[in-house]
């Protein structure tokens, strides 16, 4: 279970949110929503452990992330607004390599599957310089597939650039990784089918909603 | 754990073999400073012998420098480096890992290169040795010094600057004993008190920096 406890995110002087507290169990698809500017990349990063929050805690399984570190990195896959794909090494050096720095184990054959299942067969051997920007998210995207075991995914805006099947294949994949028990956080605009009773919405709204009073306590 | 360390090596070792320009970058422009200066001073034997020492380690020094921008810079670039904070292995371990490779394709060809400037400057056989050793002792605490001064200033424009700024105060002693060392060697005093001063170096730079290097970095992503 994955725990926002009094979350408060402050950029430069602006404050994005303030006082945020959501939870999600286990099988649970936890959709960050709001408009542009609103701090959802900022929450995702937060809950990553990438961002210090101003105040506040974000808990895996009851203890506070900042204390748990590797301990929760070890149950975490996120993939950012980055893609993290280097020019310069092929798809499978990619993968393999993205894998394995994250402290994750995948033999060669469930390297090769993860790349057929994201519709990589053929390009195993290009560089990545060489790809379109819907082939780089997908080769960022087949560390899921090598990673169902890991309970907790953050996504970013994982939709982008991904064509008509490939958002069909990665919305049943999360649908997949929620019914077994897995819990996946993403921001989109996109629908995943999956039933309402696993679904939670966190709104974070609009950048003039937070009063003046607040605003000004920020810049302080 | 050793498995990460590993690939990080190859990773980068890989990525050094196929962006060739920025590896030889470093070293043409040591083998030029090297040999340019001989040039410029004049071609007195003795004058020349008695400053190679401090001419090759003046070089090494400022091409560790040259090279340290790109140590993450490209990696915090395209995101790979978000995915080595998030890693399940300790950041240290792949700190350490980079700074390796980044010594493999700089200070190991540097301290190589070496030889060849030992016998072009006419250093006797002792000398020669001395530089060798003292080159491959201090190079890998130029690059591990220097990945903590690249990655706190890693993201900010001109970053380039600071980071000499900062790394340099920290090269002086490594400078200082490396080629006292080698000038110990020439006016035949003991010089084993240079090459151990720089062990030591060594040993606590591999201690401390990849820990120091962690925690800028994180502090840099945000």
């Amino acid at each position: 279970m994955i725990e926002a406890v009094d979350l408060t995110c402050e950029r430069g002087a602006r404050r994005l949110f303030a006082g945020l507290a959501f939870s999600a169990e286990n099988g649970t698809l936890l959709r960050i929503a709001g408009p542009n500017g609103t701090g959802k990349t900022s929450l995702l990063r937060i809950m990553c452990g990438l961002l210090e929050p101003t105040a506040g805690e974000v808990r895996w399984r009851g203890g506070n992330i900042r204390r748990l570190r590797e301990e929760y990195w070890k149950d975490l896959v996120y993939i950012g607004h980055l893609n993290g794909v280097k020019d310069d090494l092929t798809v499978r050096e990619n993968l393999r390599v993205s894998v394995r720095v994250g402290g994750r184990e995948a033999s060669e054959a469930q390297l090769a599957q993860a790349l057929d299942a994201v519709g990589l067969t053929g390009f195993e051997d290009t560089m990545a310089r060489f790809l379109s920007q819907g082939q780089r998210r997908r080769v960022a995207l087949a560390r899921l597939y090598v990673s169902e075991s890991v309970p907790l995914w953050i996504l970013d805006e994982p939709f982008t650039a991904l064509d008509v099947r490939g958002v069909a294949n990665l919305s049943t994949l999360v649908a997949r990784h929620i019914e077994g028990g897995g819990t996946v956080v993403l921001t989109t605009h996109q629908e995943v089918p999956v039933d309402a009773a696993r679904r939670k919405r966190v709104d974070l709204g609009s950048p003039a909603a937070v009063p003046a009073a607040e605003a000004e306590d920020a810049v302080c | 754990m050793l498995n990460t360390f590993v690939q990080i090596i190859r990773r980068d070792l890989l990525l050094a073999v196929r962006q060739k320009a920025d590896v030889l970058n470093t070293l043409f422009f040591f083998v030029v400073v090297v040999t340019i200066v001989p040039l410029g001073i004049g071609p007195e034997p003795n004058l020349l012998r008695s400053i190679a020492p401090g001419v090759v380690w003046v070089a090494a020094l400022l091409a560790a420098i040259l090279s340290l921008p790109r140590l993450f810079a490209n990696d915090h670039a395209d995101g790979t480096l978000e995915q080595m904070l998030l890693s399940a292995e300790p950041l240290t371990l792949i700190v350490l890992g980079k700074a390796v490779a980044h010594w493999l394709v700089t200070g190991l060809p540097l301290t190589v290169m070496s030889i060849v400037f030992g016998v072009a400057f006419d250093l006797g056989l002792e000398e020669t040795f001395v530089m060798v050793v003292s080159l491959a002792l201090g190079t890998p605490v130029l690059s591990l010094i220097g990945a903590v001064g690249a990655a706190l200033t890693l993201g900010l424009r001109g970053g380039g600057v600071l980071t000499s700024l900062l790394v340099l105060p920290l090269y002086i002693p490594v400078l200082i004993f490396g080629s006292g060392a080698v000038g110990a060697a020439a006016t035949s005093v003991s010089y084993s008190a240079y090459l151990l001063l720089l062990g030591a170096f060594l040993l606590f730079a591999i201690v401390l920096t990849p820990w120091l290097v962690g925690i800028a970095l994180r502090i840099s992503v945000e």
